[in-house]
């Protein structure tokens, strides 16, 4: 799941694609998770420490995780 | 340590260049209370949906529709208009204020007695009126709005073969300078037939003419089409003075007046553009007081406004559903309010607010009710936050229509509360059960018998 390695996260949620010149805003969640997903981590990995932070079960956050991701696949994000 | 609040992750492409339709920003506000009640408590007693009065809000939209009115004109009176919410704890709150009861059917003229309302205190307007309800309309004293010429006939006819008297006025309909121009109901004013019809019942001993009546439009943004209609009437009241020495008791200028809501494809916001009610009491009240009939004589000013009293003490709340990505790449946010419940939503653009607290990003966003047919939509496009499932929310301004239009289609209909004057909560509609929707339905004996 390894999200594309040019592409620019910045601490207050602001995402840059460069090869497209495109931007991207995300929540503190998607900011959050999308850090994560830049530093290499799987969904079950991800699940897990967000577990522990946010009041969410486990099914709920799985759920939204992987429309994260698809939203990610779908604006071109991640790696084919 | 305590937990943070779930957002769902969102990822939201930005736009350079100029606006959107919807502007440079959008803020939602959530709404964890409605008139000081916390929502979640009354969606968990009472479930979800679930519709909200605030009666503090009625009572004081009346304050402010009479202040406006009275201090511009000496008799002023108000008529609640029965079909733009007929529940009975709303009408009583209504009447209670000194309200009238303007009904267009039996069914509500049977209601507004069942209310407490006296018969001489009830307008009887409509196009479609029996011989029966003309009959018992007359009996009780009410005031008969007669609509064309077939029903003045027919009133005449009951009249005379009852040997009673009918208290009536005429509906009158005529140009105000607005598109659509109204002219399907009442009787004309400029091709004369309003005055045709003014002559017939003067000169008949079982009619007494008590008054003229006009309801020009509804969700009226112009105050001069109301400055236009008043004066036609104030004239056809001044030429029956002047033929036959008789001074009509009111004129009724119907209702119309516009509620705060956003109509569908308006550019503009109705908080910003919708008239004040002095507005539109300086257009009706100047126009009558400016006209040739005289100070002692002016009629009282009858009104039968509806929507611009209810809409805003009314809310629906509800529960998201599911989300779910379209072919297009928009977000589309599936909920438990469909529009069997928020009729007015073919309409107006509702405004939607989470009841809990959310990060302040919004992404375009379709919202469908739970309805398995594709006219649901509640908002086909808005800036929505990043609700998951089972958040809740609350859509505003839902007073008006909603009960009264509401569809028992696929779904039941959920309950309805009021909020009272001390925050205290009343239940004022039962949910309703299949057995409810079924009481009235007869199955013929041959298909009575168990399927095997």
């Amino acid at each position: 799941m390894p999200i594309k390695a040019n592409i620019a996260l910045s601490e207050n949620g602001f995402v840059f694609n460069p090869s497209t010149g495109d931007s991207y805003t995300l929540n503190n969640t998607g900011k959050e998770a999308l850090a994560f997903i830049k530093e290499g981590k799987d969904i079950s990995q991800i699940t897990s420490i967000m577990l522990e932070r946010y009041d969410v079960d486990r099914i709920t956050l799985e759920r939204y995780l992987a429309d994260f991701v698809n939203d990610l696949r779908i604006n071109n994000l991640m790696e084919e | 340590m305590s937990k943070q609040v779930f957002e769902r992750p969102t990822i939201t492409k930005l736009s350079p260049g100029v606006p959107s339709k919807h502007g440079v920003g959008t803020v939602i506000a959530p709404m964890p209370m409605i008139d000081g009640v916390k929502v979640d408590d009354l969606m968990d007693t009472y479930g979800s949906p679930l519709y909200v009065f605030s009666e503090r809000t009625i009572r004081r939209t009346m304050e402010d529709v009479k202040r406006a009115f009275s201090v511009r004109y000496p008799k002023v009176q108000m008529a609640w208009s029965y079909k733009t919410n007929y529940l009975d704890s709303i009408c009583r709150i209504f009447h209670q204020e000194g309200s009238w009861a303007e009904v267009v059917s039996g069914f509500e003229y049977d209601k507004a007695i069942r209310n407490g309302v006296k018969g001489e205190n009830i307008i009887f307007n409509g196009p479609a009126k029996s011989a029966e309800e003309l009959e018992k309309a007359a009996k009780n004293g009410s005031f008969i709005h007669i609509d064309h010429f077939d029903e003045l006939f027919m009133l005449s006819d009951v009249c005379q073969r009852k040997d009673i008297e009918a208290r009536v006025s005429i509906r009158v309909n005529m140009d105000v300078g607005i598109y659509p121009k109204w002219d399907r109901f009442g009787l004309n004013y400029e091709n004369g037939e309003a005055w045709d019809a003014l002559n017939r019942i003067m000169l008949n001993p079982k009619l007494k003419l008590m008054g003229l009546h006009t309801h020009i439009g509804t969700y009226m943004m112009s105050t001069d089409a109301y400055r236009i209609a008043a004066a036609k009437l104030a004239a056809l009241a001044d030429e029956v003075a002047k033929k036959f020495d008789y001074y009509i008791s009111y004129i009724d200028m119907g209702g119309g007046f516009a509620s705060k809501n956003t109509l569908r494809g308006a550019y503009l916001s109705g908080e910003d553009t919708t008239p004040s009610f002095d507005e539109y009491a300086e257009a009706i009240t100047s126009a009558i007081i400016d006209s040739q009939i005289k100070p002692d004589k002016l009629p009282t000013l009858i009104l039968e406004t509806g929507r611009a009293l209810i809409d805003n003490a009314g809310y629906i709340s509800g529960t998201v559903l599911a989300n779910k990505r379209l072919s297009d790449s928009r977000r589309a946010t599936i909920v438990d309010v469909g529009v069997n419940l928020l009729f007015t939503a073919f309409w107006y653009d509702h405004k939607i607010h989470p009841v809990g607290n959310h990060s302040g990003l919004v992404e375009e966003t379709t919202i469908y009710g739970p309805l398995c047919m594709n006219i649901d939509v509640l908002r086909p496009s808005l800036m929505f936050p990043a609700l998951k499932r089972g958040d809740r929310f609350v859509v505003t301004r839902t007073g008006a229509y909603n009960n009264t239009q509401w569809l028992q289609f696929i779904t039941t209909r959920p309950n309805v509360v009021l909020i009272g004057m001390n925050r205290d909560i009343h239940q004022i509609r039962k949910a309703e059960t299949l057995e409810y929707i079924t009481v009235n339905e007869i199955i013929p004996e041959y298909l009575s018998k168990k399927l095997k």
